[in-house]
């Protein structure tokens, strides 16, 4: 869609020809602090470098601190700020009834996990081409703190409440649903959380990312364990994620004794250099017990947890027309006389 | 056959000598799951066929098999099909029910009955046939699961017989409905000839009812509602459609479905022009369709009540961010557990001022199954007039039930598709501005994700006009005061009613959907039986256009007859109405899960007029006790 211009000399732009300004948004009305702010950083950082038009993306989200994200980057995309706990939902409308647009979607832990599990659940078994972010910090910070269902079992509320049900791990359950990729990061890892994005990118099909985002104002204490210091110490990076988009050359830094390559639908090489273990995103089975036996020594593994690059994704399943359905002309769309006479003859 | 039938016979009433020709119902009460629906359309198709007008009615359980249904034909020479209250012809297939339904009886009725079940001992004001079901089927077949379901067929044949209906005409509604099923077919007229050659043999004609040939039906079709719905959801050009199966709704998606299946593949590469899916719940079926309404798709739902509550908050929503929709709520009986599979108009007020906050919505009210087909393009082309969630307030009555139409007219009209800002007129006002109200009637410009305009973010209420982030006073009380002004814009664009007005100072009847049909004898019987000469408004939308206030102006007092408890259209009128006019309204509801009759309405309206109460609750008793 996107002519690439020609770039001024001395500023930065990226391979369509955009500076980084084109990738931002408002200014945010969240803490100073929030790690939400880091991950909004980080998906600038990732559509400016994928060199993404942004009028070809459209933004989502629910409802909650999480949710007014999408304000702060990309302002020149189509944002929706839907409602609690159903932006699958309206996303899934807007994906199907435009197929050209790149989605992202901007979730909670609680807009997902609680009030919007169902609508999570039915967007990771159709696998919609979209990215899917949850900025976790197990709570709610904008009804002031109260545990949300990803909070774990004996964090503590300021007012020293505990929490005594144990949490849903949204990872486990996007791939077990599946969603073909599940990642989980950490918003104090740009690196790792900048190349997960790009990755995302580069994939057709739902992409799941939770984020530990550590709430500052209401979640960010000892007794949490999604505070900064618990997830800092905690995170247990299963491999460091590479990504080389299709239209880069792949580095030859990396040693092929050590990494794994997986080709993403549009050519692009996600390379995972192993550190502790032979890790193998495709695997299911081994994700999910990796996601178990982590979850046990209370920590969390982060990485690409699972991609599958090939699974039919929902548009595909639809057997839609190439071209959005939205911008479909009357002819396209209405039948002609004789279907309505056939139609009309058949109650006669 | 045996001489116990002939005694049987003799039993019954003296012998009449009136003829009563094209206007009587007929009731067939069976076990639900019993296969007795193609015997009941084939009996409706074939009266149809011989140019009689005839209209069916499915009163069924919330049940897939064992409790009783009863489906109602009515052949009326004058055109009248709305529900006729009194049975003329009752075929008695449930033992269950059978005792009951005799004893309901008017006097001079006949019962077509399973013989073992020895009914004509019951009374003998009624004319009765006794029919053995099981000794006719026996030769017929072996199968005992093909005897089930031929079986029904019995009674088409012993009916053809009594009321002269052609036997050709039914044998050619037995081939329209089971299509090329050579073997079915053959089986099916076995029956239907077993049960004519019975009656010839054994069984005089008693009872007063015979259906003539007429040319009243030429050229016409005979369709459901949601049917009629689904093809003018075709032809408007729908892309998107979010549902969520509920009764008695899912037929509608359903038809849609297989319509678009056949008529809206692309030619070239045979992919869908359409996208339907089958969401979650209501909620995600809403969601999914403002979705695709936001970025600018032709989208809609179709639901009843409970789906339509859960839909409430989605569509303040839209309401807010004014994003187009089409909402067909089929309406029904209360909560799941109420009489889901009985018919009403109880959504209205709900439905009107669905969700949270200052919210209300044009609602669009067939009474026909053409205004199925027609308001379905009229609700997407002003849903994206308006920018708003439209919806379509159908019932069970309407959308599962058997109507006769004439063939529906090709759309000569291009779609509305509202104010889309493209760049001619982006140069001419300046600067986009979602929520600013550029031309004055409340409707801003929008535009959509990938249409090369400037975007914008989408929210709720707090916003400004140029879509910012705002809680300012002004800018919300601004906000709320152009979506006032464009509800005002949607009194110019929603359907008028339809209006019958006498000389001034008259008694007026405002209704609405199928209680029209009621409203037509009615107000013939008030004519004939009462010289009561009335005016009459069918209200076709909502908002109310002027046409309203005008007529309640020109009566004297105005009859508001409606399928709900608490009138509910009439508090809506008192919403709006000035005190004057307010004085005018009475009501006349109708709230018995069953489709309202013209006599009804007549007996409560007379009784109005000579100053009694209003007492319109129907003690019918076409219902179940225990089961599930």
């Amino acid at each position: 869609m996107s002519t690439p211009a020609q770039p001024a000399p001395g500023k930065k732009v990226n391979r369509i020809g955009l500076e980084p300004v084109a990738y931002r948004g408002s200014k945010t009305t969240l803490c100073a602090g929030c790690g939400h702010n880091a991950i909004t950083e980080r998906i600038i950082d990732a559509f400016f470098e994928m060199g993404i038009e942004p009028t070809e993306v459209i933004k989502l989200s629910g409802i909650g601190c999480s949710s007014k994200s999408p304000a702060y980057f990309l302002n020149g995309s189509h944002g929706f700020n839907s409602v609690h706990g159903r932006m699958p939902s309206v996303a899934t409308g807007a994906v199907v009834s435009n197929r050209k647009m790149i989605a992202i979607g901007i979730s909670g832990d609680g807009d997902t996990g609680a009030i919007g599990i169902g609508q999570f659940v039915h967007l990771m078994r159709r696998n919609l081409p979209m990215i899917y972010v949850i900025e976790d910090n197990g709570c709610y910070g904008l009804t002031k703190g109260q545990f949300s269902p990803t909070a774990d079992v004996g964090s503590t509320l300021k007012t020293g409440v505990v929490n005594d049900l144990p949490p849903i791990d949204t990872c486990t359950l996007a791939i077990e649903l599946g969603a073909s990729f599940v990642a989980r990061s950490f918003s104090g890892d740009p690196k790792q959380l900048k190349a997960i994005l790009k990755a995302a990118l580069s994939h057709r099909g739902t992409c799941m990312i939770d984020v530990l985002s550590p709430c500052v104002t209401f979640n960010d204490h000892d007794g949490s364990t999604k505070s900064y210091s618990y997830a800092k110490d905690h995170e247990e990076p299963l491999a460091d994620v590479s990504f080389v988009p299709f239209f880069e050359d792949i580095n030859v830094d990396y040693d092929p004794g050590t990494t794994t390559a997986v080709t993403l639908h549009n050519g692009s090489k996600l390379l995972l250099s192993k550190l502790a273990e032979d890790y193998n995103p495709t695997d299911k089975h081994r994700a999910l017990s990796l996601l178990r036996e982590t979850t046990a020594r209370e920590e969390f593994a982060t990485g690409i947890l699972y991609v599958e690059p090939d699974k039919q994704d929902f548009l595909d399943l639809l057997g839609i027309v190439d071209e959005p359905l939205a911008a479909l002309d009357t002819s396209r769309v209405r039948p002609g006389r004789a279907a309505l006479d056939e139609i009309m003859e058949s109650f006669r | 056959m045996s001489v116990t039938d002939a005694a049987v016979q003799e039993a019954g009433p003296r012998q009449r000598t009136e003829r009563i020709v094209n206007d009587f119902a007929i009731q067939v009460a069976t076990v639900n799951g019993s296969g007795s629906q193609t015997a009941n359309l084939v009996l409706l198709r074939s009266i149809f066929q011989m140019g009689v007008p005839v209209g069916g009615k499915n009163m069924f359980p919330s049940n897939i098999a064992g409790l009783p249904t009863w489906y109602t034909i009515r052949a009326s020479a004058k055109g009248y099909v709305g529900r006729k209250k009194e049975v003329d012809l009752l075929v008695a297939m449930n033992p269950e029910t059978a005792r009951e339904d005799v004893l309901s009886l008017a006097p001079g009725a006949a019962v077509i009955y399973d013989e073992p079940l020895k009914l004509n001992v019951l009374r003998d004001d009624v004319v009765f046939y006794p029919i053995p079901f099981d000794k006719l089927m026996q030769p017929i077949t072996h199968d005992a699961k093909l005897r089930r379901l031929v079986r029904n067929m019995v009674y088409d044949g012993a009916l053809s017989k009594l009321l002269s209906i052609d036997m050709g005409q039914m044998e050619k509604a037995l081939r329209k409905q089971l299509g090329k099923k050579q073997k079915a077919i053959e089986l099916n007229m076995s029956a239907l000839k077993a049960g004519f050659d019975y009656v010839e043999a054994n069984l005089p004609k008693q009872d007063p009812f015979v259906i003539e040939p007429m040319d009243k039906t030429t050229g016409m079709i005979l369709i459901e509602g949601n049917a009629a719905a689904a093809i003018g959801c075709m032809m408007a050009g729908v892309t998107f459609v979010g549902w969520y199966p509920i009764t008695p709704s899912s037929s509608l998606c359903e038809s849609l479905i297989d319509y678009l299946k056949k008529y809206r593949r692309d030619p070239d590469t045979g992919k869908a022009t359409y996208a339907v899916i089958q969401a979650e719940d209501e909620l995600a079926a809403l969601g999914m369709v403002l979705g695709a309404g936001w970025v600018g798709a032709r989208a809609m739902t179709s639901s009843a009540g409970p789906g339509i509550s859960l839909m409430a908050e989605f569509t303040g929503l839209g309401y807010y961010a004014e994003i187009p929709a089409v909402i067909f709520d089929v309406q029904r009986c209360g909560p799941s557990t109420g009489l889901p599979t009985r018919t009403g108009q109880q959504d209205i007020l709900s439905t009107s001022i669905l969700s949270h906050g200052d919210t209300k919505h044009p609602l669009l009210l067939p009474s026909s199954v053409t205004e199925c087909y027609t308001m379905a393009m009229e609700a997407f082309d002003l849903a994206e007039q308006m920018q708003t969630p439209v919806f379509v307030m159908s019932d069970l009555d309407l959308g599962m039930n058997t109507w006769m139409a004439k063939p529906f007219d090709y759309p000569t009209t291009p779609l509305q598709r509202g104010k889309r800002l493209d760049a001619e007129t982006l140069k001419r006002v300046g600067q986009f501005a979602r929520y600013r109200d550029v031309d004055g009637d409340g409707i801003p410009y929008r535009t959509v994700a990938g249409d090369g305009m400037p975007a914008y973010f989408t929210r709720g209420s707090g916003h400004n006009e140029l879509a910012q982030y705002s809680e300012r006073a002004e800018d919300y009380s601004k906000n709320l005061e152009r979506l006032s002004r464009k509800f005002e814009t949607a009194r110019t664009l929603v359907p008028k009613p339809d209006v019958e007005m006498l000389a001034k100072g008259t008694v007026g009847i405002l209704a609405y959907g199928t209680t029209h049909w009621a409203i037509v004898e009615s107000r013939d019987q008030l004519r004939h039986e009462a010289g009561l000469e009335t005016s009459y408004l069918r209200l076709r939308a909502y908002p109310f256009t002027p046409e309203v206030m005008q007529f309640i102006d020109a009566c004297d007092r105005v009859y508001v007859v409606e399928q709900n408890r608490d009138s509910q259209m009439l508090s809506l009128l008192r919403m709006e109405c000035s005190p004057a006019h307010i004085a005018k309204l009475r009501a006349i509801p109708h709230y018995a899960g069953l489709p309202i009759d013209g006599r009804s309405v007549t007996t409560d309206l007379l009784r109005q007029e000579r100053g009694e109460p209003a007492v319109a609750i129907e003690h019918s008793r076409l219902g179940t006790v225990g089961g599930d």
